[in-house]
């Protein structure tokens, strides 16, 4: 089965280089496009019936020689939590492009190019779960932020080309002293082989033997990479400006899959190669952990522009994945991995609902807006649902995975937890509030009534509105998010059974061990 | 009389292994050849028997590497012409990079298509601003005196790289500068400018020149020879005056590092990139920085090794500023082959970072990656410097960055390429910059250098910002109203650019037959 993961990774780039070539028709090139993400979707679900749970650290790995003076390989593998990441790029690509069927790009920009950047940008993405050779995943953790880059400038809003550069230079950054310190891994695998390799499995062995401050200084070169990508307080700032000014389908990859990358890299490299600094450190990262659930809430709260305000809450929402990688109990990491699969679910569905909203104002404050509710009943129960599964309430995805982040990280760090629960009463308030601002009252706002109406002008709701509730092909793209938010909200099982394992073997890398006995709980 | 034959027989001719040295003597015998062409040839034949001329020594030089390479050679390299030449692995190497990196110069040289009669001035002693100046800018001829300057200057390149004694090096640093300087002063467009920077760049050359020979004199002073090795062994017996050793070694490398560019000692690149010709400022670009680089790289490895501990603090310090000073002053530029000056500046630095990367038990692990390094960086930008030349307005190259906004839109081919170069110069992965850093920086940690690589890392993200402002310009910019046409490139440009952008693809891609051609010997000392 070792060819689906191939397959995954070909599938999209064959995609986009036929979609590139479909430049001058649209309408084509969103079929082809959305055709190829959907056979992209059919292969993640093979993948997913091809892992065993139980079995290997890293399955279906397969690999070729690359650049053999260095130990270079091509070698792709994947365990439960890239299973389930590229499982969820799989499924929100689609949505993706459907979500933007009628979007209108910026004059002189074909849907061909867009779709084709798209496409590339997933067949990267995917492969950056899937690298287990150190090298190839910092070439393919540079090479993720081109095709972004692009999308970001050349089909955002007024300030993308500001956007774009912060966005490429703070990754690059990150990326370059991740380098310095993987081919530091490199010189130490050198001098103990003989040899030197960039292989996952031999540099975790080599390296979690090193002393402390080797450790160290290693730990940090990789923790700003990922620190900047997923990302935690104070190296977040670019994340806003690239959510805000990129179109609504990327903010949705950026937010719902690029971040991932960091909080994946936490996981993957820093427990496993790291342990003892991982552990030395952990109160630096637990820190910012709860410091970003706590700032990224709060100016959630007091966001004017719903796209930035979708930055902020994913802000407050790494941070507790953060909090629950580096508590160390398998219960939170288990919490933390199913929270990447649900924050990217909730969020990219609420992401999805606002850029409705978004398309029908052809504004992004929430001051123009209001009332909504009543030209658009379907649209509020939407925004309302994915808002809920966004502030965790039980029956939703999310509320699995923030409970066990929460439960799981009492035991070892009580003071942050509770801190951090803080931010799960500050989500109610800016969920709530956002949809009360926009949905509820009379209608109003200069988006809904048009800017004849004056700025604060109250509409009777007698007067028409252009605006209309979802269409057909909008409820087709929410559906399925819809019914997976509330299948795994009351039965989160199947994606549990997958990740469970290797997030055990992850802590028994780090060498720690459940202070109290989780699952079922003796 | 009898004692002249008395002398005459005590001399003793050295010998000369014609096979080890053929390319070069191919390479300046050509050159002699074009210079009498220059002379005997009517106006109207010159420009196509000096370029046939030109392209077959390139390839029959190369051909005659290629054979002595691939023959059965000594491992370690030998010396001939009395110990003056070392021909060893890294000469061979260097050798070949810079034949096919001058292959890709003279191409771009050659080009008539883009500017009619191509962008050399017809008459170069005309005074700018004259009646008759403005008359030759629009006649067709132009001074095909390039060919046979060019081909001297990389003679005394191929020379400057294999000199296994300081003398032979410094003939062979003024046969390599005396035609760059003359060929900065050939511009057809904009001749005030070119003969600026060719002026301010024979003014510093020469004291460049001045503080290399009075090094070349301390450490002769020091040593009792000019000869690399033998400076090596006296240095390692301690018992003579270190001041003449150091004194020697820092004029010497001042010397050295003048002609690579590295800062602070880069004053004069951005004018002179600016002022000459795109052509030749392709050319000193590419083959100066390799000539130079391998200089460095011999006589720190060969003669200086044993003393690395005392020299190496001043040349991480030299690094250092090198990468800041590309970096920082590259983010205020406005002009494209500025902002590619001082670009290769910064990369002056990270090459040094490779110069220096050393180890105690005398392994060389920077050698082959400043190599390695050096045939990238030279292909990338003389690929660039193809494109700059294409984006012209009606009074020449449109050099300033604002006239670029929106390139994309109108050749969306040109603007692509330059985009992949531009990204291959800021070292993004899938480009062979980036595995040149790669390698470079790796051998830095082997030997010990990991704050000088984490500082350069920084550089490089500094860096990146200039060359993505280019392709936010290209890219999401609306054009100008009044912007440069890019002009359809003839065959020898289109195939220089090509022959630039498809090897930085595949060394990004496939680096490997590169770095273990670049890794097979060490020097010989």
């Amino acid at each position: 089965m070792t060819w689906v993961l191939i397959a995954l990774l070909v599938v999209p780039l064959v995609g986009a280089l036929v979609v590139a070539f479909l430049r001058k028709d649209d309408k084509k090139a969103k079929l082809v496009a959305l055709a190829f993400s959907l056979v992209e979707l059919v292969l993640a679900v093979l993948l997913w019936t091809a892992y065993k749970p139980d079995g290997d650290r890293i399955q279906l790995a397969a690999g070729v020689d690359w650049i053999p003076a260095f130990g270079v390989r091509l070698s792709f593998g994947i365990d439960g939590i890239a299973l389930v990441m590229i499982a969820v790029i799989a499924l929100l690509i689609p949505l993706v492009i459907g979500a933007g069927w009628t979007e209108k790009l910026p004059a002189g920009r074909s849907q061909g190019g867009y779709l084709a950047l798209i496409l590339v940008q997933e067949a990267v993405t995917v492969a950056v779960f899937a690298a287990t050779d150190v090298f190839l995943f910092y070439v393919l953790f540079e090479v993720m932020l081109i095709p972004m880059y692009f999308l970001i400038g050349g089909y955002g809003g007024a300030r993308r080309q500001y956007a774009a550069v912060k966005f490429f230079l703070y990754s690059f950054l990150g990326g370059l002293i991740m380098l310095a310190s993987a081919i530091g891994a490199y010189a130490m695998a050198s001098d103990e082989l003989g040899k030197g390799t960039f292989d996952w499995a031999t540099l975790v062995k080599v390296v979690s033997d090193a002393d402390a401050t080797t450790q160290t200084w290693l730990f940090l070169g990789f923790f700003l990479a990922f620190a900047i990508k997923a990302p935690l307080v104070p190296f977040h700032t670019w994340l806003p400006d690239a959510a805000a000014e990129a179109p609504i389908g990327v903010t949705v990859i950026v937010v719902g899959i690029l971040d991932k990358v960091g909080t994946f890299g936490m996981l993957r490299y820093l427990l496993p190669m790291f342990p003892t600094a991982s552990k030395n450190l952990a109160p630096l990262v637990l820190v910012l952990a709860v410091a970003g659930v706590l700032y990224g809430s709060l100016l959630a709260t007091g966001q004017r522009d719903m796209k930035r305000f979708l930055a902020y809450v994913s802000i407050a929402h790494f941070g507790f994945i953060a909090l629950g990688i580096f508590s160390f109990t398998s219960q939170a990491g288990v919490g933390s991995v199913s929270y990447m699969l649900n924050h990217s679910i909730s969020t990219g569905m609420l992401i999805l609902v606002i850029g409705m909203v978004i398309a029908r104002g052809g504004s992004s404050l929430i001051s123009d807006y209001g009332g909504m509710s009543k030209v658009a009943p379907v649209l509020a129960g939407m925004l309302l649902l994915s808002g809920l599964t966004t502030l965790s309430l039980p029956g939703t995805n999310s509320f699995v995975s923030e409970f066990l982040v929460l439960i799981g990280s009492f035991p070892t760090q009580p003071v942050y937890t509770i801190l951090a629960t803080v931010g799960m009463v500050l989500a109610a308030l800016y969920v709530l509030w956002l949809y009360q601002r926009i949905m509820t009252g009379p209608l109003r706002g200069d988006a809904l009534l048009g800017a004849a109406a004056g700025p604060g002008a109250v509409g009777d709701p007698e007067k028409k509105t252009t605006i209309g509730d979802l269409s057909k092909r909008e409820i087709a793209v929410l559906a399925p998010l819809v019914v997976i938010v509330l299948a795994l909200g009351f039965f989160p099982q199947p994606v549990l059974d997958v990740i469970t394992p290797t997030v055990g073997a992850t802590l028994t890398e780090v060498g720690v061990t459940d202070p109290v006995s989780v699952q079922e709980g003796k | 009389m009898n004692l002249l034959v008395a002398q005459a027989q005590q001399f003793e001719a050295p010998e000369i292994l014609y096979g080890a040295i053929a390319p070069v003597l191919i390479v300046l015998g050509a050159a002699c050849v074009s210079v009498l062409l220059e002379a005997l040839l009517p106006k109207h034949q010159r420009w196509a028997v000096q370029l046939v001329l030109s392209l077959v020594t390139l390839v029959a030089a190369t051909g005659a590497l290629i054979f002595y390479a691939t023959s059965d050679r000594p491992e370690q390299g030998v010396a001939t012409l009395a110990g003056a030449i070392a021909v060893d692995t890294p000469s061979l190497f260097l050798w070949g990079t810079l034949l096919v990196l001058a292959f890709g110069s003279i191409l771009l040289i050659a080009d008539r298509s883009v500017e009619p009669g191509g962008v050399f001035v017809a008459q170069a002693a005309i005074r700018p601003g004259t009646v008759q100046d403005r008359a030759q800018a629009t006649k067709t001829g132009m001074q095909t005196e390039v060919f046979p300057l060019t081909l001297f200057a990389l003679g005394g390149m191929m020379t400057f790289v294999a000199s296994n004694d300081l003398l032979t090096m410094f003939i062979a640093l003024e046969v390599l500068s005396l035609p760059l300087y003359l060929l900065c002063g050939l511009a057809r467009r904009r001749r005030l400018l070119s003969q600026e920077a060719a002026v301010k760049y024979f003014l510093l050359g020469a004291f460049a020149s001045a503080f290399f020979l009075y090094g070349v004199a301390l450490l002769y002073g020091y040593a009792g020879s000019v000869k690399l090795s033998a400076i090596a062994s006296a240095a390692a017996g301690t018992d003579r005056s270190d001041t003449l050793l150091f004194a020697g070694f820092g004029l010497l490398v001042v010397g050295l590092l003048f002609k690579a560019a590295v800062g602070p000692f880069h004053a004069w690149t951005p004018d002179v990139y600016q002022g000459a010709p795109t052509p030749v400022t392709a050319f000193m670009a590419a083959c100066t920085k390799v000539a130079a680089f391998g200089g460095i790289l011999r006589v720190l490895t060969v003669a200086f090794e044993n003393t690395q501990w005392e020299w190496r603090g001043v040349l991480w310090g030299v690094a250092v500023v090198s990468m800041v000073i590309g970096a920082v002053l590259g983010l205020t530029q406005t002009d494209v082959k500025r902002m590619i000056a001082y670009s290769s500046v910064a990369h002056a630095g990270f090459l040094l970072i490779g110069t220096i990367a050393l180890t105690p038990e005398g392994k060389t692990p920077g050698v082959s990656a400043t190599m390695f390094y050096l045939l990238a960086y030279g292909f990338t930008t003389i690929a660039a410097f193809g494109i700059v030349s294409l984006v012209r307005n009606s009074d020449g190259e449109a050099t300033h960055l604002s006239q670029w906004a929106g390139l994309a839109k109108r050749s969306p081919i040109v603007a692509g390429v330059f985009t992949f170069l531009l990204l291959a110069l800021a070292g993004i992965p899938l480009t062979s910059g980036f595995i040149g850093k790669f390698v470079v920086f790796s051998a830095a940690i082997e030997s010990g250098l990991t704050p000088l690589v984490v500082i350069a890392l920084v550089a490089s993200a500094v860096a990146a910002f200039f060359y993505l402002r280019v392709i936010v310009l290209m890219y999401f910019s609306d054009p100008a109203p009044d912007g440069p046409t890019v002009s359809v490139p003839g065959a020898f440009t289109t195939i220089a650019i090509t022959l630039g952008a498809v090897v930085t693809l595949v060394l990004g891609l496939w680096p490997t037959f590169v770095l273990d051609w670049a890794g097979t010997g060490t020097f010989l000392s």
